[in-house]
């Protein structure tokens, strides 16, 4: 190691000092907006505040709460069966979005596509488009009167109804698919290009097609990146929100406590109970830690 | 086991080889292929296209014509004169707020992420693994988690609904940190430092000179990342903002999204507003996308 030259101890002190010099303003931000409001949470979510007199004037006394606010969370029939509407979202909305970001990257890639440059800033165009601003786009083609869609399907005789109880969920999967899965693309794309060339001429030598050079080549060299974006697409599904929020506007079916994160919303801001708020925000950061975990646990020792 | 890819920071961005990968091409395929990818791209389009469509209407032809083509009566430059003009024009503020947001944010982030990803890999120092490994578990803390309490911290500091309440939190990147670690790791050559602290160059020198400059690709990367994340926040300035002149582009829109149960007007200026704060993104993706690629693989989890 360099350490043991002489010019490298003179300065040494200076090299000691210097990454502490370039880490510090990333980490005194890092510990205000991360490390200290996931203790905050933590902290209330065991905090109890208990109110004197009729409208707290006498004075507001918080103590240790244990598990109650968690108790209380859990025993809450509608966050729960917000958490099952997600998992149940996330088990047909994850796999679709992968699916068809893979089959257009490998379509892409493959010589038969032309204008590949084009279609690929098509598709990856509604990433940058925010969820709010795509969610008033996809409103407007769901609201009966507005929609054309409704409309053409009408022509046919196909009643369509976007907004329903049973169907605005899938609604929703569907801005969310449309958001993120030319984003998710495009991570697998750059994988693809990173394959080396000679692969492909050693699967062409032995007379592969191009189906089975995706199926045999490309896709298990791609798993890294289809891991990658299946983790950020659990996270992401956990923490839906914007879309939910916004179309409830025009979809009545949407309740307060349709997501969880819409349901640890209103418990603080409309109910105001910030310990049980804060519970919440922490048993939806848990599940999707576990969730992340389980995935990558459960693929690993397939590869294996 | 955690294996990185991590690609070569020169290999150029072009398709060129397509050539190489022809397998069995043949016309046939080729008109297969690029239907399907035509019949998909109509899917991405078609909603930025029925918005163009229905900001160039008046309220009465929105409802009563067929939403995918216009109308005979013109109306686009009137309804986006008064997007514009609308409350003292409210709505520039509100992308002028969200430019400000995510310019200021991103760039600063991105240096911020950069500096301290250059630490932990080109240094060995006690605590980098442990400070690395708490940093990548803020990769995976929801952003929504976290808005909660930081907006009850914020407000014991009196800084809720005031511009830094949404820019601070917009300054840091755990994900951009851990990308610019990794791929500093790969590309930036030790030698090459120890040569420039030979010529007696401060280390903070050496940064600002050779390790921003080699780290060029991956802060595109970075920003662009970053940009993308502030302007499409939308929880973070619900939660702490309540001052509507505060508003980034997300918010105001979507208040105005509110009001048109009550004020069919509102129909107008939504879509008009919908229009106008898409069409910048929309070019901005088309153009930057070959950018977004210096690292966005490395480090892909296994």
């Amino acid at each position: 190691m360099s350490s043991t030259q002489p010019h490298a101890r003179k300065l040494n002190a200076a090299t000691r000092r210097a990454p502490w010099i370039l880490l510090a303003p990333f980490l005194a931000l890092f510990t205000l907006t991360f490390v200290l409001p996931i203790l905050t949470a933590v902290g209330s979510s065991f905090t109890k505040v208990s109110r004197r007199g009729l409208f707290g004037e006498a004075g507001v006394t918080s103590g240790f709460a244990g598990f109650a606010n968690y108790a209380q969370a859990i025993g809450d029939g509608n966050f729960i069966a917000s958490i099952g509407r997600m998992l149940l979202f996330g088990i047909i909305q994850v796999p679709v979005m992968i699916v068809l970001a893979t089959i257009l990257a490998l379509l892409l890639e493959s010589a038969s596509a032309k204008w590949p440059g084009l279609f690929r800033a098509a598709y990856f165009m509604p990433y940058g488009v925010p969820g709010v601003i795509a969610t008033i786009l996809w409103s407007f083609l769901y609201v009966p009167g507005l929609s054309p869609i409704v409309d053409v399907a009408g022509w046919v005789g196909l009643d369509l109804d976007f907004l329903g109880a049973s169907s605005v969920l899938w609604s929703i999967a569907n801005i969310v698919t449309w958001s993120y899965a030319g984003y998710n693309m495009l991570i697998i794309v750059a994988q693809l290009k990173a394959i080396p060339n000679e692969l492909y001429e050693a699967a062409r030598v032995d007379g592969a097609s191009s189906f089975q050079i995706a199926w045999r080549i490309q896709i298990p060299l791609i798993v890294p990146a289809l891991m990658l974006t299946t983790v950020f697409s659990i996270i992401g599904t956990l923490q839906l929100f914007a879309e939910p929020q916004v179309l409830s506007k025009v979809a009545p079916a949407i309740d307060s406590q349709f997501t969880p994160n819409l349901s640890a919303f209103t418990t603080a801001f409309a109910y105001n109970d910030y310990n049980v708020a804060a519970a919440q925000a922490v048993l939806i950061a848990v599940v999707a830690f576990v969730l992340s975990f389980v995935f990558l646990r459960f693929t690993n020792r397939e590869d294996s | 086991m955690s294996t990185t890819t991590v690609s070569k920071p020169a290999r150029t961005a072009g398709s060129n080889d397509h050539s190489n990968r022809s397998a069995g091409r043949s016309a046939g395929m080729t008109i297969v292929v690029t239907g399907l990818l035509v019949i998909v791209a109509l899917y991405f389009i078609v909603p930025v296209y029925w918005v163009l469509v229905a900001a160039s209407k008046t309220s009465e032809d929105l409802f009563s014509t067929f939403g995918f083509w216009f109308a005979p009566n013109f109306a686009l430059w009137e309804n986006l004169t008064q997007v514009v003009t609308y409350d003292n024009g409210i709505f520039v503020r509100w992308f002028l707020n969200s430019v400000l947001y995510a310019g200021v944010g991103s760039l600063i982030a991105t240096y911020l992420a950069a500096a301290g990803g250059y630490a932990l890999a080109k240094y060995k120092f006690k605590g980098s693994n442990l400070i690395f490994g708490i940093i990548l578990g803020g990769v995976l803390v929801p952003g929504t988690a976290t808005a909660l309490p930081l907006f009850l911290l914020f407000s014991q500091l009196g800084m809720a609904n005031t511009y830094w309440s949404v820019l601070i939190p917009s300054l840091v990147s755990p994900f951009g940190l851990f990308l610019c670690r990794i791929y500093a790791d790969a590309t930036v050559d030790d030698a090459l430092l120890e040569a420039a602290r030979l010529d007696g160059a401060s280390e903070l020198r050496i940064f600002h000179t050779i390790g921003l400059n080699i780290l060029t690709p991956a802060l595109v990367t970075v920003f662009l990342f970053q940009l993308i994340g502030i302007w499409n926040n939308y929880f973070l300035p619900l939660v702490m903002l309540a001052d509507s002149q505060l508003y980034p582009i997300t918010l105001g829109l979507n208040n105005w999204l509110s009001q048109v149960d009550r004020l069919p007007e509102f129909y107008e200026l939504t879509t008009g507003g919908v229009l106008l704060s898409t069409i910048p993104l929309v070019i901005a993706m088309v153009v930057l996308q070959r950018f977004w690629r210096g690292g966005l693989t490395e480090g892909a989890v296994k």
